[in-house]
């Protein structure tokens, strides 16, 4: 039994990144509503607002330095009915920017340094409206593990109602999910093309040296990697290896 | 079995005791499986240690007191039964600022007092000449990085909140915004000044031993609830970590440790084992600096944390206006501190330092800290008109 081709997997997921890129573009250009409906299974939390007229008028800030990501939450927030979204990816000069927009909310990637420069804003005197951490309700403790898990962390300004920061927060976190259990499946498809690379090489060199069929060979490498106890590409990893040493 | 422990740490060399307690054994000759995790803010640190997904962090000793008493974010009590490091920091300067403060000194620039004086006028002129303030990197709000560099401008007559701009950068980018002319100098651990040196874009100024002879840097800190529940634990991780930081005094292993830490930053062997030597580069053209006190992990009693370190730092966040000043806050300050852990852990009496200032922290200006008379000691400082304590933007 051969294992699935990778590189048909990989076509597939790269595929959707893809479409759903162009789907935003072409949606922003009709002004349809659109994309990330791949998402819809892994994120599930688009629904509208109840609060919608009031969320219309919130600001929020996404400072992440993965434009797909960025792009995905920001597509997220809109549908869910958060209509003023801006996005930052160059992170430099980055007070001044978040002065100059003035956001309610800024969501920022827990991988970004500028965390720390972030902070320094709960200490100006400048501040235009003075942030709080949105790690500042004890109670909420689930919520912020949450967040933390998915890698995203959100500052508030002061007086915001949590209810409102919660649905913002939970979108944000299953859309960071999402992102990530992508972002796994790709790795783990590239990996695989790798490996097949390796496999396939192995297959060539033991077809030519002993005269074996396609399927033979790799029955052959397969044998080898059971009775040593290793994964076949180890096994073909010095098959490869070895023709090298022999040319 | 062994006991599974995560634990968060800054790339930066004073991270040695903890990296080599890891890396060269000493945590699983405890029976502890510690994985470590290297992360890229304070603030990730601070909030995954608050949250429990670390069960112990390296941290900056401000942020622990910081934490607890509830300045500038969400209380978490911490407490720190082990000091990592003490001093490490510099002051690195552009080579421009560096030419500026030599043309207008009117001594010694080796001495910290005549660069400040220095700097001073260089500001004066600046603000006469109706040019833009010079601007200051330091890594945290709660840091010796910023208590540090204002501590010294203030020498010189500088007001650091009116007179120049001290902006919050991640260390990595401090070395880039020098090179570009956003910063003109700043305060920071090791490797980053010896980085900018290497670089050729900046000069080091002063250690900053040279400011403060003996300054709490950063602390093991853990959670005091956590702490209550795995006491046996906590005992097991002091006494790893205090056999690693002996390790990693002695120069003997200083290649080993040297390898372990620069694997773990991701640096070149050689600026690792040059800081813990205390003999840096200051300068491209190859001129060195030597300093027994520029970090100290594992002599001197540098292990054992001192409250009268933990009253300092509560100290330098009144002084600068983090948080008002009350007899309370200031126990509480001293009471994240915790050398009873440290000795209960060890279970032998550590000998005293002999190469302590008297008052514990030897500042080169200004009167002996008295950990009793916090106002008192504050007195002696100018005052200044009650506004918000001030970082600034990079532009």
């Amino acid at each position: 039994m051969r294992p699935p081709n990778p590189l048909k997997r990989r076509e597939f997921l790269t595929g959707r990144v893809e479409r759903d890129l162009l789907a935003q573009k072409q949606a922003r250009a009709t002004g349809l509503r659109s994309v990330s409906e791949f998402l819809k299974d892994a994120a599930g939390t688009g629904a509208p607002s109840a609060d919608g007229a009031r969320d219309a008028s919130l600001k929020i800030l996404i400072v992440d330095e993965s434009p797909i990501r960025a792009a995905i939450l920001a597509d997220g927030l809109r549908e869910a009915g958060f209509l003023l979204v801006e996005r930052l990816a160059e992170t430099r000069n980055l007070l001044d920017r978040i002065y100059a927009i003035d956001p309610d909310v800024i969501l920022i990637d827990l991988e970004n340094p500028n965390r720390d420069t972030l902070e320094q804003m709960f200490q100006m005197s400048r501040a235009v409206r003075r942030p709080v951490a949105m790690f500042v309700d004890h109670s909420d403790r689930a919520s912020i593990q949450a967040a933390v898990d998915a890698g995203v962390s959100a500052y508030i300004v002061g007086g915001l109602r949590k209810e409102r920061i919660t649905s913002i927060l939970d979108l944000c976190i299953s859309r960071f999910n999402a992102f990530s259990r992508l972002q796994a499946e790709l790795e783990t498809a590239k990996g695989a093309l790798e490996e097949r690379k390796v496999i396939d090489r192995a297959k060539g060199v033991l077809m030519k040296a002993k005269g074996l069929s396609e399927e033979g060979a790799y029955a052959l490498l397969r044998k080898t990697a059971m009775n040593e106890n290793k994964k076949i590409v180890d096994i073909a990893q010095s098959v490869v290896t070895a023709a090298e040493l022999f040319k | 079995m062994s006991t599974r422990l995560r634990i968060g740490f800054i790339p930066l060399v004073d991270a040695a005791a903890l990296i080599a307690a890891v890396d060269c054994g000493f945590t699983a000759a405890e029976g502890l499986d510690v994985s470590l995790v290297r992360e890229v803010s304070w603030s990730n640190v601070r909030d995954k240690l608050n949250i429990g997904l670390f069960d112990a962090a390296h941290m900056l000793s401000p942020v622990a007191i910081a934490s607890s008493l509830g300045v500038g974010h969400l209380r978490v009590p911490l407490i720190a039964p082990f000091n990592l490091g003490l001093n490490g920091n510099a002051i690195t300067v552009s080579e421009p600022l560096y030419a500026a403060i030599l043309a207008h000194a009117d001594g010694d620039i080796g001495d910290p007092a005549v660069s400040a004086r220095a700097l001073a006028r260089i500001v004066a002129e600046r603000k006469a000449a109706g040019e833009e303030q010079l601007t200051f990197g330091v890594t945290f709000p709660f840091s010796n990085h910023n208590y540090q560099i204002r501590f010294w401008m203030a020498v010189g007559g500088i007001d650091p909140d009116e007179d120049v701009r001290l902006a919050v950068l991640p260390p990595p980018y401090m070395v880039e915004s020098l090179q570009g002319g956003q910063i003109d100098g700043y305060c920071v651990g090791a490797p980053w000044n010896s980085v900018a040196v290497g670089q050729g874009v900046g000069r080091i100024l002063h250690f900053g031993c040279a400011i403060m002879a003996r300054a709490s840097e950063k602390v093991l800190a853990v959670p005091e609830r956590w702490a209550d529940k795995n006491r046996d634990t906590l005992n097991a991780l002091l006494r790893a970590l205090a056999s690693a930081a002996a390790f990693v005094e002695d120069a003997g292993n200083r290649a080993d440790v040297a390898r372990a830490v620069a694997a773990r930053l991701d640096v070149a062997d050689g600026i690792v084992a040059r800081t813990l030597a205390g003999d840096l580069q200051i300068a491209a053209d190859g001129a060195t600096r030597t300093s027994e006190r520029y970090l100290m992990i594992g002599r001197d009693g540098a292990s054992r944390p001192d409250p009268v370190q933990a009253a300092w730092i509560y100290a330098q966040m009144v002084r600068w206006r983090q948080t008002p000043f009350s007899e309370a806050l200031l126990h509480d300050a001293r009471a994240v501190f915790r050398p009873d852990l440290y000795d209960a852990a060890l279970g032998e009496p550590v000998p005293a330092a002999d190469h302590a200032p008297p008052d514990g922290i030897g500042c080169f200006a200004g009167p002996d800290f008295d950990p009793n008379d916090v106002p008192g000691h504050l007195a002696a400082w100018p005052k200044r008109p009650a506004v918000r304590p001030r970082l600034s933007v990079v532009r």
